[in-house]
Order: structure tokens, then C-alpha cells, then sequence
């Protein structure tokens, strides 16, 4: 509170302009048969050029709160608040008319999703110009115009000809901007981005933060509401963290960053993984005792192998797709890696760049049209059906989506003991079993539950277990963190790395996240188009880049919380 | 995202335990209706004395009364009793012919789904061709060719019926073959056939059930629809069709030998109806 009284003073000490939403003690409450309490007291102010950050994990209340704040609580949804001013209005009584009025016009909304945010029958231009439509701000005959230029103020290419374009023909980066042209075509002062760039590569990413962010500089006030600690850092002036439902802690990005007051905000900024944080914990995790390898006893399973040797390889591998019209798509170009056993390999890429295609390719899934891949020196090619059943299992998979990876009928147990049918006895399976629950950390009480009830983490977790219950030399892990929060990919970070120094296991790790590879890996491929540009050494490669596209990657990767601490 | 609380659409006060509170009452009318159908099916002995055959021409065309409750029809025969009896064609032959339809469905459907891509595109085609046809009038059709009689009845209704669940299965069979789970047991060494049967067809029949319930309704419309015409069971039988059929002429004298056997048939096709929209949505409120 003293916090609020001691803002207000500031900010007419700087003779701020104009307050444009003021909020003071919001509460959101869902009712029904479970009462949920999604927001509790929660205090905000936003004047004019400002842009403010609510960060949280999910479950926060921060959605609820963006979408609260443009009156699109939802139904069930029961809001009060001592205060609650858009402007000069008084947001507390408004009717679903006059709510109307105020959306698009006052108050601008951009959401996480443009593929699902933009009505797939209908080109953009006709999306951004229904807000000067509805508002009737613009005569129709300066309509046309008028929706170009909102569309070129957002550096959308080619306004005419492109903007007559379908969502689904546009990339996501363009998506992205036509959804945020449509929010800013009524102009609003305030613009409420709930995730804005959570979908995108790092490349677009970093562009769509540049353009929110002079936006804001040309006086429009942004709430930006995000997991993602880094990407409020780079553009946020105020910062509120948000943990169920209560903002824990705010103050200016800065204050908040690097003088966290709240233990929850310490664990958070710990949690994010970055090249500083190479070789550290980011989870409160204690390490696992070193004893713990378990005994281990021969359940007909492969052993992990001595350290060094080669043990998944490609060469010069192939694979391109036909697409309708007569056209290919080359998704992997001549690739060649190699894993060594005990190494953890980063690949790094943008969406398109070939990274989960080659994945399926040393999974065995999928035949390279020419090039060879070799698992223990065995070729997936030329190995007779008995051979490539062996290889199988030496080489694992876990993916970004556990929950889909599982079948839908089968309980936790089952899950993990499926790979297992080859062992014979029922007890050496069981007790495989519990091995790796106890290397993962799961409870042995999860076993009965069905994986659609466990957490997130607990789901991903899982899936790691599966995937070691044939003790694997290597495990491929798609992106598996990227759906996770912050304090849960910590975890799921730490459990990777002790699980390659307790067991051997290598790892292939693939992401499009820099600071995520940065933190786990070894060694570092990083592909565009199908091609490997760069490899080697991942603290070498992202000190030293020396391709173009490894340059731009990382510069336009956000600064992480912890850098920006250090500096 | 947000919470939208539903109304339970219980039949009792909200102060009584949850489990009695979320009984619906059409629910549970359409199970008793299909209960006592069955019962009649298997033992129409349980519900009369008197013999469908039997007729009494001193006691033709009696409205309903008490020692007939539903009356008698021009022959002096107990509406009722018929009535009970025939409950054994109509759920027999609509059985059979959902049966059939499924059973050759599923074959195709599996075949199409998991087969190499000629076999699918036969498959596809061949049921096309079944599906172009209105399902009556390939019954009617194959009547023609292979006689009257029940038995033949329900096969013809079966193999017309048999598109929709062949299209359904493969779709299913081939959204699930694409499945996560399915690619990772690949990784754990399962074969062709191990996935097929430990997971493909398990997760993409899921659904039969349910279509099952709503398709038998549907049969025995069909079916009836069919002994109306003369193409089921033969006279004397007693077959709600039938007896429809044989009421029409005389409905101004004798409503009841006609209301009551259609107040019968429409009964249990709803019943079985309301069943299968239940069923359905447990089962679409199971998936994640």
C-alpha cells in the first residue's frame, strides 16, 4: 500500500500526463461448483507512454486480470473493485454496451494466439478495419487507406496486396502484427497484450517487442502480461509479479530485477536458465546424493556404454518433402552430428529450420532419402529387422507434448512400464519400475493415477521415465521444456542434467530457446533451412559466433533477467 | 479459462447428495422403456397369458377395456398381446442389422485405415458406391434379390447401413494411427501389429459404442418402415410394422389396433436415441 501512495506522489512529481486506467483492490472470483478466487486485490495504474508488466506462471490470475480489465471476464465471473477508472469512466458499472464502445476504442487488445485470434475466412484488412467500422471513425471511403496505413504503421510488407491475404497464409510473425494492427486501428490509448510473443522465433520475437515498445514511446500505454521474465525486462518500466491471484511484489523493472523483495520473484529470477547460470541449479531441488546409482542389477537391458565413444551418428543426411504444385520443401540439407556417449548436444533453430525432422531421423522414425545414421555403429539403413529392434531402444524420445505422447487409456504405471514388455518377469519389470521413478522423482503413489490428472511437470516427468526404463545411451528431447513455466523447466533442466551425470546417458536436446541450450549443453548445432551453419562448443559458439545467423539469433534473443542484474 | 457454471439439469432439490441429484429423468424413463422392451423380447410370457395367434371372432374390434387393455383387432386378436410379441422382431432385427452393419463396417473401416494406400482407395470407393444409394431403397433391393423373411431383412439393412460406420472407423483409425503414443511405442521396438492392436484400435473404437446405441434406433425405424411394405416377417406374425400395415385400412373404426403399436416403436427409438446422446456426451466429456 505505502508502495501505491508513494507511486502516486512520483508521478505527479514528474507532472505525468494523464492516468489511463486506475485500478485499486480488483477482485475476480469464478463461481460454480469449485469457488476459484483468481484475483485478489490487485492494485494498477497505467498513465500514457507507459508500459507496464504483470508477470506470473499459469494459474497467476495474470489473463484474468488483462481480460477483466477489458470487461471480458467472462460469464460466472464475479469483479469488484474499489476503483476501477478507464479514462474519466467509472469501469465498474458499465453494461456489455457500453463496454463495446470502449473496446478497440480506448482500450486495445492483442492476444497470444493470432492463428486462433483471426477469423480464418476473413483477409486481414477486412479484420483491422472491422474496429473503424464498428466505431465508426473513419468515412468508408478513406476506409481502404485508412486500414493500410495501420497495417504499414506495424510494418506490415505490402499492405494492398498482402493485407487481402488469409491468416493462414501468412507466417506468424505476420499474424502477429495484423492482430496487433487491428488493436491499435481505433486508436487507443491503452493496448492490453496478454502473451504477445509467446508463439514466435527469437528473430520475431524481437521485432514485435521493438514495435510495442515504440509504440509506447509515441505515448500509447502498454500492459503487457507474460511468463517470460526477460521479455519484461527489455521493455517494461514497472513490473507487478503475480502469484495465485495476489501481486507479491512491484515497483520498477529495475528495483524489481535486481533487488527482488519476495522470495517467490527470487525463485523465479534463479529459475531462468541463461549462460550464466551454466553449471548451477536452477531448481530449489537438492541435489540427488551421490550414491543413489542404483544397484544394478541385469534386467536384460543394454548398460550404458564408456564415456567418448560414438554412439549415435549421421552423415550427411537428406530428407526434403513434396508439397501440392510439384514443389519440395528440403526440411534437413546435409546434415551431419555426432553424440558421444555422456555428451549433451544442443540443437538450436527457428520454427521451419529442420531441427524436430532431424530428430525423427535418428529416431529411426523416419528413412533420410540419401546419407546414413548409425546407432552403436549400426546403420538404421542396412540392419536386419532383429538389429534395428535392438537399436530401438538404445536411442529415446521425449517430446514437447507428454500428455499426447501417452495413450489416453492408459494409467501412470502402465505408461511407464510399457516399453518394458520385452522383460520377462513381472518383478524385475516392477522393479525397473520404481528405478526410474526414483531417478525422475515421482512418487510412487502417482502410479495409479491417469497422466491427464498429474501436473505439467509431473506429465513431463513421466515421460522421461519412459523413456528411461530401457536405459537408453541416448535420450532425444524435442523441445521439452517449452511448454513448461519458468520454475517448472528449472526442475526439468536439473533432473535432465543429473540424469546424463548419474546414468551416462546422452542427451540431444533441441530448442528454440538460446539462454535453455546455453544453460544444459555440451555442444551446440544451430540450423537454418535444413543446413547446419554452426557447430561446436556451445560457451565458444554463442561467445564467438561466426555465421551470420548465429549472430542474428543471439542478438535478438531477450537479455536475460540475470545480465542484466550483473550489469 | 473461464469458468461457466452448467446447471446439473437434475430432477431433485439441491439439498439432497450429488449422486441423486444428477439423475435425469428422461435418462432414466429411456432405460426402463428399453428394459421392459428387452423383457419382452426375451420372455414375452412375463407381460401376457394370451397367445398373439389366438383369435376370437366373437370378441373382433373391442376398443380398449379392462380384459383387453389395448383392445382387439379385426381378427379378435389381443393388440397388447401382439404388441408384446412383436417387441421380439423389431429388437432382433434392429439388433441384427446395426450388428451387421458394424461388424462389416469395422472390417472395411480398419482395412481402409491402416491398409496400404490401393486397399484404402478401394475400400473408399466401394463404400461410395454403397453410401449413393438411400439406405431403403438398397434394402428394398436386395429383398428383392434374396426374399422376405426377417433374416434377410436385417442383412439387407445391415449391409446398407454399413458406410457410416465404415467412414467413421476410418477416420478414427487413421486420426489415432498419427497419434503421439503411437509413434513413441515405435521407439520402444512394438511392431506394425503391436501398435495396431494395443493402441490404434483401441482409442479409434472408442466411439462405437456410442454410435451403436443411436444406429440401433434408426435400424428399427428402417425395419418397421420395411415390414409396413411387406418386405419383413409375413402374416400372422406379429410385427409392429406389420401390424401397422394391417391397421391402416380400418384406423377410422378401430384407432387402437394402430396407435397403440406405433406409441410402441416410437417408445423404444427414442429411448434408444436419448441412451446414445448420453452416452455420446460422456464419452466427448472424457476426452482431454
Amino acid at each position: 500500500m505505502t508502495q501505491t501512495i508513494r507511486e502516486v506522489v512520483v508521478a505527479q512529481d514528474q507532472g505525468r500526463p494523464e492516468v489511463l486506467l486506475s485500478v485499486r483492490g480488483l477482485d475476480v472470483r469464478f463461481g460454480g461448483r469449485r469457488d476459484v478466487h483468481a484475483v485478489r486485490g490487485l492494485d494498477l495504474d497505467i498513465s500514457a507512454g507507459q508500459c507496464v508488466a504483470i508477470v506470473g506462471e499459469s494459474g497467476s490470475g495474470k489473463s484474468v486480470t488483462a481480460r477483466t480489465l477489458v470487461g471480458l471476464a467472462g460469464p460466472g465471473a464475479v469483479v469488484s473493485a474499489k476503483r476501477f477508472q478507464i479514462g474519466d469512466v467509472d469501469a465498474r458499472r458499465l453494461s456489455e454496451r457500453a463496454w463495446r464502445k470502449i473496446r478497440g476504442r480506448s482500450i486495445g487488445l492483442v492476444l497470444q494466439d493470432a492463428q486462433n485470434s483471426l477469423d480464418p475466412l476473413r483477409p486481414v484488412r477486412r479484420e483491422v478495419g472491422e474496429v473503424l467500422i464498428r466505431h465508426q471513425l473513419v468515412p468508408r471511403r478513406q476506409l481502404a487507406r485508412t486500414v493500410d496505413q495501420a497495417l504499414s504503421d506495424v510494418g506490415f510488407p505490402d499492405p494492398q496486396v498482402r493485407g487481402g491475404q488469409y491468416p493462414h497464409q501468412l507466417s506468424g510473425g505476420l499474424r502477429q502484427r495484423a492482430l496487433i494492427a487491428a488493436a491499435l486501428a481505433g486508436g487507443p490509448k491503452l493496448i492490453v497484450a496478454d502473451e504477445p510473443t509467446t508463439a514466435l522465433d527469437v528473430t520475431i520475437q524481437a521485432q514485435i517487442l521493438e514495435l510495442l515498445r515504440s509504440k509506447c514511446e509515441a505515448g500509447t500505454a502498454l500492459l503487457l502480461i507474460s511468463h517470460d521474465l526477460a521479455v519484461v525486462s527489455s521493455i517494461a518500466d514497472r513490473v507487478l509479479v503475480m502469484k495465485d491471484g495476489v501481486v507479491v511484489e512491484s515497483g520498477t523493472t529495475t528495483q524489481v530485477l535486481e533487488d527482488p523483495q519476495h522470495d517467490y520473484t527470487t525463485r523465479l529470477l534463479r529459475a531462468i536458465p541463461s549462460a550464466s547460470t551454466r553449471g548451477h541449479r536452477l531448481s530449489a531441488d537438492a541435489a540427488p546424493e551421490a550414491e543413489a546409482t542404483p544397484v544394478a542389477r541385469d534386467h536384460g537391458l543394454p548398460v550404458a556404454r564408456d564415456r567418448g565413444s560414438v554412439v549415435l551418428c549421421a552423415q550427411a543426411v537428406h530428407k526434403s518433402f513434396e508439397l501440392p504444385g510439384h514443389r519440395r520443401l528440403v526440411a534437413v540439407d546435409g546434415v551431419s552430428v555426432s553424440v558421444k556417449a555422456g555428451q549433451k548436444l544442443g540443437v538450436v533453430g527457428e520454427s521451419g529450420s529442420g531441427k524436430s525432422t532431424l530428430a525423427r531421423i535418428l529416431l529411426g522414425l523416419q528413412a533420410p532419402d540419401t546419407g546414413a545414421v548409425q546407432v552403436l555403429g549400426t546403420d538404421w539403413g542396412t540392419a536386419g529387422r532383429e538389429h534395428r529392434h535392438e537399436i530401438r531402444r538404445a536411442v529415446q524420445f521425449v517430446s514437447q507434448d507428454p500428455l499426447g505422447s501417452f495413450d489416453p487409456r492408459y494409467t501412470v504405471e502402465e505408461v511407464i512400464s510399457e516399453p518394458l514388455r520385452s522383460v520377462s518377469s513381472a518383478q524385475l519389470r516392477a522393479e525397473r519400475v520404481r528405478e526410474v521413478l526414483a531417478l525422475t522423482r515421482l512418487s510412487p503413489d502417482l502410479l495409479a493415477a491417469l497422466p491427464r490428472k498429474l501436473s505439467g511437470g509431473q506429465r513431463q516427468r513421466v515421460s522421461i521415465a519412459r523413456a528411461l526404463a530401457l536405459r537408453p545411451s541416448v535420450l532425444i528431447c524435442d523441445e521439452p521444456v517449452s511448454a513448461l513455466d519458468v520454475s517448472i523447466q528449472a526442475q526439468i533442466l536439473d533432473l535432465l542434467d543429473d540424469l546424463n551425470h548419474r546414468t551416462g546417458t546422452s542427451l540431444v536436446f533441441i530448442s528454440h530457446d538460446l539462454s535453455v541450450v546455453h544453460h544444459l549443453v555440451d555442444d551446440v548445432v544451430v540450423m537454418e533451412a535444413g543446413r547446419v551453419v554452426e557447430s561446436g562448443p556451445v560457451t565458444q559458439v554463442f561467445a564467438d559466433p561466426q555465421h551470420a545467423y548465429t549472430r542474428r539469433l543471439i542478438a535478438a534473443a531477450p537479455k536475460p533477467a540475470h545480465d542484466l542484474r550483473a550489469a | 479459462m473461464t469458468a461457466v457454471s452448467i446447471p446439473s439439469g437434475g430432477l431433485f432439490a439441491a439439498h439432497l447428495p450429488r449422486w441423486i441429484r444428477g439423475i435425469r429423468p428422461t435418462l432414466v424413463l429411456s432405460l426402463l422403456v428399453l428394459a421392459v422392451a428387452a423383457s419382452a423380447a426375451i420372455a414375452p410370457g412375463l407381460w401376457t397369458h394370451t397367445d398373439p395367434l389366438h383369435a376370437d371372432p366373437l370378441a373382433a374390434r373391442q376398443p380398449p377395456s379392462l380384459a383387453h387393455l389395448a383392445g382387439t383387432d379385426i381378427q379378435g386378436r389381443d393388440v397388447l398381446t401382439r404388441i408384446v410379441y412383436g417387441a421380439r422382431f423389431s429388437l432382433l432385427i434392429g439388433l441384427g442389422a446395426t450388428l451387421v452393419a458394424l461388424g462389416l463396417g469395422a472390417i472395411l473401416g480398419i482395412v481402409a485405415g491402416v491398409g496400404p494406400r490401393w486397399a484404402d482407395q478401394l475400400v473408399t470407393r466401394l463404400v461410395d458406391v454403397v453410401a449413393a444409394f438411400p439406405e431403403v431403397l438398397l434394402a428394398l433391393l436386395m429383398i428383392a434379390l434374396s426374399g422376405r423373411g426377417a433374416i434377410n431383412l436385417a442383412l439387407a439393412l445391415g449391409v446398407a447401413g454399413l458406410p457410416k460406420y465404415a467412414r467413421t472407423i476410418r477416420a478414427t483409425v487413421q486420426q489415432t494411427r498419427c497419434a503421439g503414443y503411437v509413434e513413441q511405442a515405435t521407439t520402444f521396438g512394438a511392431s506394425r501389429w503391436q501398435r495396431l492392436v494395443r493402441h490404434v484400435l483401441p482409442n479409434a473404437l472408442g466411439p462405437l459404442p456410442v454410435m451403436v446405441t443411436i444406429g440401433f434406433g434408426g435400424a428399427i425405424i428402417s425395419s418397421s418402415g420395411l415390414s409396413f411394405l411387406g418386405l419383413g416377417p409375413q402374416p400372422p406374425a406379429a410385427e409392429w410394422g406389420l401390424m401397422l400395415a394391417e391397421s391402416r385400412n380400418y384406423l377410422r373404426q378401430t384407432w387402437w389396433t394402430g396407435v397403440f403399436p406405433g406409441v410402441a416403436l416410437t417408445a423404444v427409438v427414442m429411448a434408444a436415441t436419448v441412451l446414445g446422446r448420453h452416452l455420446q456426451e460422456r464419452y466427448e466429456r472424457r476426452l482431454p
